[in-house]
């Protein structure tokens, strides 16, 4: 039974894994989110099966990842409205990190997760029920809905703007 | 579904790839590896005159110096399979032996002195191994003459095999090992490079 070497693992699913973090924990929390979920990850990977779906795994252990941090900032209780704007570290205006994470951000945290798992992991709802818990129906609605919003709240802005 | 459920081009900003990031997170998980332990191979590639060489280490000393003969992508594929599948890219546990190989390869350098991990040659290939070190820089032996050193005078075949699988060629001199006519015979990293080797001991 071989695995690969885990650099290998990195390059492969290193840029999905980051994308997920940043639009679950914005750009304050993803670098940490993104790190700590990959020294867990390289710790297990010698007991990992083989046959496991690798990106579904690094996804369910950057989940709680995301649960500890969504928690810790709970506990702070700082009302999300007082928390400091971060400038876009791009430079650019409406990149990311301010117009998308802005819109993101409005989002329980549920539908934010549900959207990310399914649209940019490209977990199976059923994958993603099991990650925040519920139906796959459930979370499928909670995907749309969190789709919907950001249709309303984001891309709106965006063609106002154009 | 309805069209409103899909994302579209929603996450347009959000880029796919941000190859700075990677290149920042990637340098902070070998280093919490690391300090946690855990970084069971690290390895990086050197650029040499005489084409890239992989250079791999575990926490016991260097573990593994390949040319480009060999395939680097299946070398690391057997570290992972004969030691541990924690194998990062991560240069500084390896930038000791990076700069006297380099050192070496400009004829400023005539030994190594490098901790050195044996575990991947055993028995006979491991004794042959460490007879090799005696071979001085600039001086050449024969097959015959190593299996003598080593203890048996008959075995010059296995001591021909233990060459073409020195996981530590070039700090361990396998290619100081010549036919008896004096011509170079094979390599692991390719007669060229025998040659190569060869000509710049002679030439210091």
């Amino acid at each position: 039974m071989s695995r690969e070497p885990f650099e290998k693992i990195v390059a492969r699913h290193g840029p999905v894994v980051l994308r997920v973090c940043r639009a679950v924990l914005g750009p304050g929390g993803a670098d940490d989110a993104w790190s700590e979920t990959f020294l867990a990850a390289l710790r297990a990977y010698p007991t990992l099966r083989p046959d496991s779906n690798v990106e579904g795994w690094l996804v369910t252990i950057a989940h709680r990842k995301a649960l500890d941090q969504l928690r810790a900032e709970a506990r702070r209780a700082v009302p999300a409205g007082d928390l400091p704007e971060r400038p876009s570290r791009d430079g650019v205006p409406g990149g990311w990190e301010s117009d998308l994470w802005a819109a993101l951000r409005a989002l329980p945290p549920k539908q934010r997760m549900t959207v990310a798992y399914h649209h940019l992991a490209g977990l199976p709802y059923a994958e993603v029920a099991e990650l925040v818990g519920g139906t796959p129906e459930a979370a499928r609605r909670a995907a749309a809905d969190g789709i919907a919003a950001l249709r309303r709240s984001y891309l709106t802005n965006q063609e106002d703007v154009s | 579904m309805s069209s409103t459920s899909q994302p579209g081009d929603l996450f347009a900003a959000l880029p796919e790839t941000d190859e700075d990031a990677q290149r920042r997170l990637h340098a902070r998980l070998t280093a919490a590896a690391a300090e946690a332990g855990i970084l069971d191979v690290a390895y990086r590639t050197v650029d040499s005159p005489l084409g890239p060489l992989l250079l791999a280490a575990t926490d016991q000393g260097l573990v593994r110096v390949a040319w480009a003969l060999e395939d680097h992508d299946r070398v690391l594929a057997q570290l992972a399979d004969r030691i541990s599948p924690r194998v990062l890219r991560a240069p500084a546990r390896l930038d000791r032996a990076a700069r006297e190989i380099e050192e070496y390869l400009e004829r400023r350098r005539t030994a190594f002195d490098l901790p050195l991990d044996l575990r991947l040659a055993a028995g006979f290939r491991r004794t042959v191994l460490t007879h090799l070190a005696e071979i001085g820089y600039g001086s050449t032996v024969s097959y015959g003459q190593l299996a003598v050193a080593a203890g048996s005078p008959r075995a010059v075949r296995a001591v021909g095999t233990a060459c073409a699988t020195n996981p530590l060629p070039l700090v361990l001199p396998c290619h100081r090992v010549v036919r008896r006519d004096g011509s170079p015979g094979q390599y692991v990293g390719g007669t060229e490079v025998k040659r190569a080797l060869l000509g710049l001991e002679a030439a210091a």
